[in-house]
């Protein structure tokens, strides 16, 4: 093999990159505080006495599991505008994401549900908490520090989707480093970089995310 | 005086099985009555009827001069809102056997949560309550220190604090040193028993007889969901009437 390699290009539009890295990260933030919200409830949801709430949220996290997220994607915004919703760009893929990662947090947040020990509902009772009270003050702060592990690896997961925003021309880390690519021919060059940055980015955010995780974990 | 809680008729079943078979119980203001009885016998359920953490199907509980949990209504036995039923609950206060603190709250915080969100009390004076009772109980140096970080012990007195904190017009203990290692179940009971001497009513669950026998002033032997025998606890351990108690007090440990 006799290959020059010639970082010039990459060097010369470092900005586009960092720019699409920062993109892609506030595309997975936003969509993971969203799609917590939408999780909590399809988990109640799941687990609630009435049937059709539980249906309904079966259904919504066992359709979207199963669905590749890139059909989603396209679907949201090639599909919904025929039926009324247009949404711009990075709108209807922030909506995708986030209907995609409450299906997936839903789950998580179930399983962190049902692990909680009874005592603890029994115990807001006895003091006179109503039971909502009991899930805004006790329920939900316990389960939530008990799942902060698998939530940061979501977190990574969603950061890491966000390159399927390229499909819809979202202008982030990847759709950049293709397009450099187009314009440069430098292909080895462009993606070995791009996945670098993916790589390190995703590094850094696992040990932030293991500090604040150590920070809020329930001290014992 | 009017007795303070009335337990008239009382009956529960699991499904089809019945659990509690008519109990009647009196007390009145700074009584101690303690449940003694072997395991399954209704203790811990007639507490909880108490405290409302179950419904009943029979009978009546009146405590100071209300009944609990249910309304008649046009001949209509009616379960009162869920709103009325948090409010009846926190006019009894419950020590657990598991402790149950809120883990991801210091001590403090645990005594302070349902005097400010059930009472509406403002931060301040929910925090020099708290920390009255903490000081009570022996955990006022441990009152930042999180469930996690504290011995058995520790966690029940804090949970003992958190139930008395609310000003309970009654405090049902369950078993409060069953889950405690050996050593730890002293200082516990050494708290129970101040509340006792200051006056605090008090209905208990205890496997320590000799415990019951000291701060009790009415000992109630439940035997499969009814009360076999009761009296005072001169007539429960010294003069057993019946052979059912005779045969349990042989079994147990003073
Ligand atoms: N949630 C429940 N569902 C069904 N049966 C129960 C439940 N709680 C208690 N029981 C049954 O009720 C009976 C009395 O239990 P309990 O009040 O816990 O007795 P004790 O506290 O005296 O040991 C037992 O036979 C127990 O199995
Ligand atoms: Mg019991």
């Amino acid at each position: 093999m006799n290959y020059d390699f010639n970082f010039d290009v990459i060097w010369r539009n470092w900005d586009l990159l960092a720019e699409g890295l920062g993109l892609g990260l506030f595309l997975a933030i936003v969509s993971i505080a969203i799609g917590c919200g939408i999780g909590l409830l399809a988990a109640f949801g799941m687990l609630s006495r009435h049937r059709t709430l539980r249906w309904i949220a079966v259904a919504y996290v066992s359709a979207i599991r199963n669905t590749p997220i890139l059909v989603l994607i396209l679907f949201c915004y090639f599909a919904l505008p025929q039926l009324g919703i247009a949404l711009d760009k990075i709108s209807s893929f922030v909506f995708t994401l986030s209907i995609y990662a409450g299906a997936y947090l839903a789950e998580v947040f179930r399983s962190g549900l049902v692990a909680l020990p009874k005592g603890l509902r029994e115990a807001g009772l006895a003091i006179g908490l109503t039971e909502f009270k009991i899930k805004t003050n006790i329920i939900i702060p316990v389960m939530f520090r008990n799942v902060l592990p698998s939530l940061s690896n979501n977190f990574i997961s969603l950061f890491k989707d966000t390159s399927l925003a390229a499909a819809i021309a979202v202008p982030e880390l990847t759709f950049y480093a293709r397009k450099i690519n187009v314009e440069s021919f430098r292909v080895i060059e462009t993606w070995m970089v791009a996945s670098m940055i993916y790589v390190v980015a995703c590094y850094v955010i696992a040990a932030l995310l293991r500090r604040l995780e150590l920070r809020l974990a329930v001290p014992r | 005086m009017s007795p303070i809680l009335t337990i008239s008729g009382l009956h529960k079943s699991f499904g089809k099985v019945e659990v509690l078979k008519g109990i009647d119980l009196t007390m009145q203001q700074g009584d101690v009555v303690s449940l003694i009885g072997s395991s399954g016998s209704g203790k811990t359920t007639l507490l909880r009827c108490v405290n409302l953490l179950e419904d009943f199907e029979q009978g009546s509980i009146e405590l100071a001069g209300q009944s609990i949990g249910y309304k008649q209504d046009g001949g209509q036995r009616r379960r009162l809102s869920e709103r009325e039923i948090a409010r009846q609950r926190a006019m009894t206060g419950m020590a657990f056997q598991q402790f149950n603190l809120f883990p991801h709250m210091t001590a403090i915080r645990n005594v302070m949560l349902g005097l400010i969100k059930t009472k509406k009390m403002p931060k301040d004076e929910a925090r020099a309550i708290a920390e009255k009772w903490l000081e009570r109980v022996g955990m006022g140096q441990r009152r930042d220190h999180y469930p996690g970080q504290l011995s058995g012990g520790q966690q029940q007195r804090v949970a003992i604090a958190r139930a008395i904190a609310m000003n309970p017009q009654i405090m049902l203990f369950d078993e409060v040193t069953s889950a405690l290692d050996p050593e730890l179940v002293a200082e516990v009971l050494a708290v129970v028993r101040d509340l006792a001497n200051e006056g605090m009513t008090m209905l208990l669950v205890t496997h320590e007889m000799r415990f019951a026998r000291d701060v009790s002033s009415k000992v109630v032997f439940m035997h499969q969901g009814r009360i076999h025998e009761e009296g005072t606890p001169e007539q429960i351990f010294g003069a057993p009437k019946t052979e059912r108690l005779q045969g349990f007090l042989a079994n147990s440990e003073f």
